[in-house]
């Protein structure tokens, strides 16, 4: 149990705010990306909703990011009341 | 409760104190925390004041106490501080705490004492075995002369130490056997093998276990040693040697029996002595058990007494009436509690006589008291740092609870870091009673807890200033359709392809019916940001947001003047300044605003070209000349704007010498006419004239509070000076009116750069994270957003939030602040027992 904890109290956090961050934010870009009305040709239509596919994963990614910093966090914790 | 709009009211007051119950008194009135004591002994030198012999006594407790502390500290026992506050003890409790704490020490003295005394003599035995056993294994060996295991020995081509066959050779072996440390060993042979060349046999092995250093405390591995000779100036030169060198030596016994009986001597002394530690460190253990228990409370204690003992020092004895006087500084709202305080001390202490407090009428000026709560504390200290405000102004602090955070969200206004920075203040103010937030040991950590509400107020304004500027992270969002439509302009102007290729930027002319319907609801259309002439239309916007905002802040700041001038009792000033100065500022820069607001009501985009230049109209305005291809706003525009010019700059003699000269033809009333006038009292004059006159405290005679027995001469320097000042407060508002105006365009300023900032880190670094096209993009999108957000925290909230934030600041405490506010004022500091501070 000891291995999984690899990073100090306050990366966890650090890692926590940025992935609900990125959550947030990336998911927000794929909805204004899916909404943008577009009467260009199709070619901006197909980028556009790649880029939407890469902030989706992007999210995804950090969503994992997120999970994991979450553990350590509470690994942190549990860590610090079993010392006292 | 309008406490926060100008400080209350505070008197001097005098207690006459009981000697008897002095005491207990000041305690209630310490732990109240009400009011300022005053020295009444200035002169006279710390050790010839009344309660040296107390105070003393104080801090010789205070002596032991860090003793007892350090003594913890090394034990590795770390002291709490303690929960609930005691009160300050009396005489009889007090020496009781001294007799313990000194036993305690002495306590801790002896048997830390005796524990290293008892550590040193295992430390002896031990050693001492482990020079018999390793020995043991040199002399014990049977006949072969194989090396010993591990020897060191440079004689082994020397004769055997084997006593044995020593025995053969009819002389007698003898032993010195001891310990050496280890870096010595190879000096120690050297010199071993120079002095007693070939008549030594000396071998060193290492001590299995390391052990104390009875020096510097850290564990060695010591080294054995034994050496055989023969020859009694043999062995007087080996003891010598092992002298010199810091050696143990032990009595090594020859025979074998007679080691082996020494062997299990030691073991059962140190068994024996074993069992003495324990008791001893157990007993040790519970003495600091003791100490750390009560330890927390005597410090309180006595620190508490101290700071009675402080104070009393400060009063003035009174021989004829038996007591002490002491004068304070007290709100006259807590007078009833300092009543009920003394009550109460004089009941504790059993005497029958009750002290009694009794208001005083002085000329000195008292302290600003200004009550706060948690939310206001953080707004009131930053215009205190400006300057804490003089007794009885009026207090910028509670507009500025609004204005600041308002003027800070206009350079800052972003709904992305806004957010950001509301969320993080609200963590900061929900989890404000944790103890881990409190104790925080960073000072810069602390300072942004102590403005936690400052910041969630700032930053819910940047999210309402984000809005109106439509930028989030500098994107616009369209909440609302935009109003421009490119489609009607492409229908109109037949955009063909060919064209569209050729004409990489395309104008929308909103004279086209269609093409601008009307304006958007909340803040900027969002297709400004995609306009390249963005810059063009949001510059004239915000500077003449600036210019509006700034002159509306001034305004506001010479109208709070009106409260002080009326206050103060000084109505002229409301007709000689207040009048002159809002007729210079409402002429010139009122008439600003109103240009730029007409303009933006009475010119739209169908008469653009011909639209008249504001900035070229006021410059005329001050010239007194016209332009010709400039057209008027109005009809009649040119002699409104001479009358409002010739109203502003005959308002500048009336502000330069009308209070002056109603002073001076007062004065000369009052010492020409027969009946003098009741001259106003000092106190009230206080804006104009800094200095002080006598105060009526106890060590002067009484005299005449209003002092208006001036001479004639006094009056006219007096006179001289009131009329430099109104020269320099002119000239440094009329200028400064100036000068202030433009210094608001440094909210257009900041709030511009604010804006580029955020777009270039959006496009050097989050667009590079969308061009990608693979699936590979969105596992590459991962860091490039981990490099913005970390860019965004550290350059757009941080040091962007931290320069708006001076910047806000500054148009706070000088250009609204220098229309009204004197700030010389000094703060009541109550005599409170301060929460104890554990080091």
């Amino acid at each position: 149990m000891v291995s999984l904890l690899c990073c100090g109290p306050k990366m966890a956090a650090c890692g926590l705010v940025l992935s609900a961050w990125g959550v947030v934010m990336l998911v927000r870009g794929l909805r204004g990306r899916e909404g943008s009305e577009g009467p260009g040709p199709e070619r901006i239509y197909r980028l556009y909703e790649q880029v939407s596919y890469n902030c989706f994963i992007a999210a995804g990614l950090y969503a994992l990011l997120g999970g994991f910093s979450l553990c350590q966090t509470r690994l942190n914790k549990r860590k610090e009341y079993m010392v006292r | 409760m309008g406490s926060l709009f100008r400080s209350e009211e505070v008197c001097l007051a005098q207690l006459f104190l009981q000697s008897a119950s002095a005491y207990s008194c000041i305690s209630e009135l310490g732990e109240r925390g009400l009011l300022e004591f005053r020295d009444l002994n200035p002169k006279v030198s710390p050790f010839q004041r009344r309660f040296v012999g107390e105070v003393r006594r104080c801090e010789e407790m205070e002596k032991t106490f860090t003793f007892l502390q350090q003594e913890l500290r090394a034990a590795g026992r770390v002291p709490e501080p303690c929960p609930e506050s005691p009160r300050a003890p009396v005489a009889r409790e007090a020496l009781r705490v001294q007799e313990q704490s000194e036993q305690l020490a002495q306590e801790l003295r002896e048997v830390t004492q005796s524990r290293a005394s008892l550590r040193g003599r295992l430390r002896d035995l031990r050693q001492y075995l482990h020079v018999l056993r390793e020995g043991q294994r040199f002399t014990s060996l049977p006949a072969p002369l194989g090396s010993p295991p591990r020897p060191r020995a440079l004689s082994e081509r020397e004769p055997i130490l084997d006593p044995s066959l020593h025995q053969h050779l009819e002389r007698k072996i003898n032993f010195v056997a001891g310990v050496i440390h280890p870096w010595r060993v190879t000096a120690f042979e050297r010199l071993l093998w120079r002095a007693c060349r070939g008549y030594l046999v000396a071998s060193f092995v290492e001590m299995p276990e390391p052990m104390e250093d009875p020096a510097t405390g850290e564990s060695i591995t010591w080294v054995i040693f034994l050496i055989s000779y023969w020859g009694e100036q043999i062995g007087q030169k080996i003891r010598k040697i092992s002298n010199c060198f810091h050696c143990q030596v032990y009595a090594y016994p020859e025979s074998e029996a007679s080691r082996t009986d020494v062997i299990t001597r030691l073991h059962g002394q140190i068994q024996e002595l074993s069992v003495t530690l324990e008791e001893t460190e157990k007993y040790l253990a519970e003495v600091l058990d003791k100490v750390a228990q009560v330890l927390p409370t005597w410090r309180v204690q006595v620190q508490k007494m101290k700071a009675v003992y402080l104070v009393l020092n400060q009063c003035s004895f009174d021989v004829t009436k038996k007591c002490l006087i002491a004068e304070v500084w007290c709100p006259v709202q807590d007078l009833t509690q300092v009543q009920d305080a003394l009550r109460q001390g004089s009941y504790q202490s059993g005497s029958s006589v009750e002290c009694f407090v009794q208001r005083v009428p002085t000329s000195e000026s008292p302290p600003t008291l200004i009550r706060t709560n948690k939310f206001t504390a953080g707004f009131q200290s930053i215009v205190d740092a400006y300057g804490v405000a003089s007794y009885q102004e009026v207090n910028p602090a509670p507009y500025a609870i609004i204005t600041f955070p308002f003027i800070f969200a206009i350079m800052f206004g972003d709904v992305g870091h806004g957010l950001l920075m509301f969320l993080f203040a609200l963590w900061m103010v929900l989890y404000e009673d944790s103890p881990r937030l409190r104790q925080g040991t960073n000072e810069i950590w602390q300072t942004f807890f102590e403005g936690r509400y400052l910041i969630l107020l700032m930053g819910a304004f940047s999210i309402y200033t984000g809005f109106i500027y439509n930028e989030c992270f500098s994107k616009a969002t369209a909440i609302f359709p935009s109003a421009w439509s490119v489609v009607t302009m492409a229908n109109h102007s037949s955009w063909s392809s060919a064209y569209l290729a050729t004409h990489p930027l395309l104008t929308l002319d909103p004279n086209v019916t269609g093409v601008f319907r009307g304006p958007y609801p909340f803040g900027i259309d969002p297709i400004w940001s995609l306009a390249t002439n963005h810059l063009n239309f949001l510059n004239s916007f915000k500077m003449k947001m600036s210019v509006v905002l700034g002159i509306v802040h001034m305004g506001f700041g010479v109208i709070l003047g009106v409260f002080n001038h009326v206050h103060f009792q000084q109505r002229h000033r409301l007709v000689l300044e207040f009048l002159p100065e809002m007729i210079f500022l409402l002429a010139l820069f009122g008439y600003l605003v109103f240009l730029i607001f007409y303009k933006w009501i009475k010119f739209s985009a169908a008469d653009s070209l011909v639209a008249p230049s504001i900035l070229i109209h006021f410059i005329d305005m001050f010239l007194f000349t016209s332009n010709a291809e400039n057209l008027p706003l109005y009809p009649g525009q040119v002699p409104v704007q001479m009358v409002l010019v010739v109203l502003a700059l005959a308002s500048v003699p009336v502000l330069l010498l009308g209070t002056p000269l109603y002073q001076w033809c007062r004065q000369r009333g009052l010492t020409v006419g027969a009946v003098p006038v009741q001259p106003l009292t000092v106190g009230e004059q206080e804006p104009l004239l800094e200095g002080q006159e006598a105060g009526n405290s106890v060590n002067t005679t009484t005299e005449d509070v209003e002092s208006g027995g001036h001479s004639p001469d006094a009056k006219h320097s007096d006179f001289a000076e009131i009329f430099m000042h109104q020269a320099i407060h002119t000239i440094e508002y009329c200028l400064g009116c100036v000068s202030n105006t433009a210094s608001y365009l440094r909210l257009w300023a900041l709030s511009l750069a604010h804006a580029q900032l955020s777009e270039v880190l959006w496009t050097m670094v989050m667009r590079n994270g969308f061009v990608g096209l693979s699936y590979v993009g969105g596992v590459v999108l991962v860091p490039v957003f981990a490099a913005f957000a970390v860019l965004t925290v550290a350059i757009l909230l941080v040091m962007e939030g931290l320069s708006a934030f001076l910047h806000a600041l500054r148009l706070h405490w000088v250009e609204f602040q220098n229309k009204f506010y004197v700030g010389a004022g000094y703060k009541l500091c109550p005599f409170a027992f301060a929460p104890d501070t554990w080091e």
